[in-house]
């Protein structure tokens, strides 16, 4: 019989170190993304605003003579304008569910029965995520760049465009952070996935511009303050400094004017603001899912 | 020898309902252990304290010596767990899922393979190896989730009800897969809210409801204890007995406590006096001359046991 042979030979295994299985893992779910219908339809988005992309380009290259002639404004405006939209439907898509699905699809209850610490599915999770989500923004930035090479022939890289992808990159581990806060704080998926839209496509932006209006000081405490930079890198002069500058604009004379104040946030701020949401959502995360129960 | 598996005052409220209430017990060896009570007793709950999916409310359990609290990796190292219905990724095939679990549980590359077919025999999928297990049916995955739990051929295996939600095929291999498990060097605690299910497949018998443990004792004892000298008997006949027989010849004879007739050709005597007085019964029946075919015990000794133990505080 086949368990009298097994009797003679038990050995007890011993798990590799958490390290070690975060690594593991993170492999495992990274193929788990790469197989999945969703990274197909993201590819096929980013592909389709790729081509919009081009086709405006193509078709309106002589009213955007100075789009198309300067490195700096051609990458200033087309890749500071997709990349945030980019980075946040890799978010969603690839983070929004994340921790809730597992809970929702009963997969979590699977892995639950391994020797993993809960912050080692955790961590995997969030770098098989962020591993995705960077393939997809640089399809995105390989569109662009080739769509560069064409017009703007072989003329140099503006060394902002390096930067500003360092900061699109911190940026996208702040968003996927908070995404996977979100996705930790409910059991069912959908809410996830709502959430970080709503938020990241415009709820900060809103609040960032009511904190600006209403209480006039420096929107520092919203993230998508600090994600301008991201654009910002390829103004001239670029403040690389720990505050924003400020510049009003008043229309109108006399009693009848209105005064817009816009903060503009500084490099070296924007990263600092970047970081303590990823630090933040990080934590917060991890120790949601830790006292989570698997009910 | 540090016990398998450990529970001191293990307590679990949900709000003010206590589903587990102070729960002490204590397992050690290789044997197969059932963990019998009604639906809502408590029995995933237990499980589920033991493998860190939820937190007690107070106590405390180990597995193998070590806290799930506060080391659910070590303690888990050497255990394989089924809990409720967990689903694997369906994207993964049976060879992609128990590769994972042979990955992550440290099992060497070199021995992987010889592992995973060796389970998947075991559960009898082989040929089920490299397709989707997305498309399988429930006991399938089932199947599929028990092979997880022995690729890497732990010493303890907590199982909660793997046979319920099947079909009755399904639930008759299940169970057959779980007795063929039973080793020398392996404990099995397994739930179950059919009684007849653990009388097939365990030794041993822990008898939980309503958040609190009954009785922990072997199969044997806990017949033996129950019955105390009583035993049960189903008769069959040649010939269908009217139940004016039943009451005027069976009822009066020495020994008989209680006749039940199942069919027209079927009794069930509830009889005392031990063996003697089954010998003596026995005799009297054949001197009756009614046409006594067959005798068997029957298996309703334990199930008196278990609904006059579960019924009790109603
Ligand atoms: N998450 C929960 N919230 C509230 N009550 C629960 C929860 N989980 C289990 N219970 C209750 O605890 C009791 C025991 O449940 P359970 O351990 O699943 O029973 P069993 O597995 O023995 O059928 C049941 O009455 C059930 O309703
Ligand atoms: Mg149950």
């Amino acid at each position: 019989m086949a368990t009298a042979t097994a009797d003679a030979v038990r050995v007890a295994r011993t798990p590799p170190g958490s390290l070690e299985q975060v690594a593991k893992l993170t492999r495992y779910q990274l193929r788990e993304f790469l197989r999945s219908r969703r990274f197909l339809a993201l590819t096929a988005i980013i592909v389709a605003i790729g081509a919009i992309l081009t086709t405006v380009v193509a078709y309106f290259r002589s009213d955007l003579t100075g789009l198309v002639t300067n490195n700096l404004a051609f990458y200033g405006s087309f890749w500071a304008g997709g990349a945030n939209l980019v980075i946040v439907l890799a978010a969603v898509f690839f983070g929004g569910d994340a921790i809730a699905g597992e809970f929702q699809n009963k997969t979590g209850y699977f892995l639950m029965g391994l020797p993993v610490r809960r912050s080692t599915v955790y961590v995997a999770k969030y770098i098989a995520a962020l591993l995705a989500s960077i393939a997809m923004l640089g399809l995105y930035l390989a569109i662009l760049l080739g769509n560069g090479a064409y017009y703007l022939h072989a003329s140099a890289l503006p060394w902002q465009l390096g930067v500003s992808l360092v900061l699109a990159l911190v940026y996208l581990g702040a968003v996927l952070g908070a995404t996977f806060l979100f996705s930790s704080l409910f059991k069912t998926s959908a809410y996830g996935f709502v959430l970080t839209a709503i938020l990241f496509l415009f709820g900060f932006t809103l609040i960032g511009d009511l904190v600006t209006g209403l209480v006039k000081i420096e929107p520092w405490m919203v993230i998508s303050y600090a994600e301008s930079t991201i654009g910002s890198m390829f103004a001239s002069p670029i403040n690389w400094g720990l505050t924003g500058s400020v510049s009003r604009m008043t229309i109108g004379m006399g009693r009848g004017a209105i005064t817009t104040t816009t903060y503009t946030s500084g490099i070296a701020e924007g990263v600092v603001i970047m970081f303590v949401y990823l630090v933040g959502t990080a934590a917060a995360g991890l120790a949601l899912f830790e006292s989570e129960e698997f009910t | 020898m540090t016990p398998s598996l450990e529970a001191h005052g293990l307590t679990r409220r949900f709000g003010s309902f206590t589903a587990l209430n102070s729960l002490d017990l204590t397992i050690s060896g290789a044997k197969c252990v059932g963990f019998l009570g009604p639906n809502g007793a408590g029995k995933t709950t237990t499980l589920k304290l033991f493998t860190n999916m939820i937190y007690p409310s107070e106590g405390s359990c180990r597995i193998n010596g070590i806290d799930v609290r506060t080391d659910r990796k070590r303690a888990l190292a050497d255990a394989g767990v089924l809990i409720e219905s967990p689903e694997i990724y369906p994207s993964l095939t049976p060879n992609e899922a128990l590769e994972m679990v042979a990955d992550l549980r440290g099992v060497p590359a070199s021995e992987r393979r010889e592992r995973i077919r060796t389970v998947l025999a075991e559960v009898k999928m082989e040929q089920w190896a490299d397709q989707k297990v997305g498309r399988f049916s429930k006991g399938m995955k089932q199947r599929i989730n028990i092979a997880a739990t022995l690729v890497h051929d732990p010493e303890v295996l907590l199982l909660d009800e793997p046979s319920t939600g099947l079909d009755p095929r399904g639930m008759a291999e299940v169970r057959a897969i779980v007795r063929d498990l039973k080793q020398s060097r392996r404990l099995i605690f397994m739930s179950s809210h059919i009684l007849s299910e653990v009388v097939d497949v365990c030794d041993e018998v822990a008898l939980v409801d309503k958040g609190k443990l009954l009785f922990y004792d072997t199969l044997d004892n806990v017949t033996a204890k129950f019955a105390a000298g009583h035993g049960s008997v189903d008769v069959g006949l040649a010939r269908p007995m009217s139940p004016e027989d039943v009451a005027g010849k069976i009822a009066p004879l020495a020994g008989v406590e209680k006749v039940l007739q199942l069919d027209p050709k079927r009794l069930r005597l509830r009889f005392q006096g031990g063996l003697d007085g089954q010998e003596r019964l026995f005799d009297a029946l054949a001197a009756l001359r009614i046409g006594v075919i067959s005798v068997a015990e029957s298996e309703s000794a334990l199930e008196e046991v278990y609904l006059s133990q579960i019924s009790r505080g109603d």
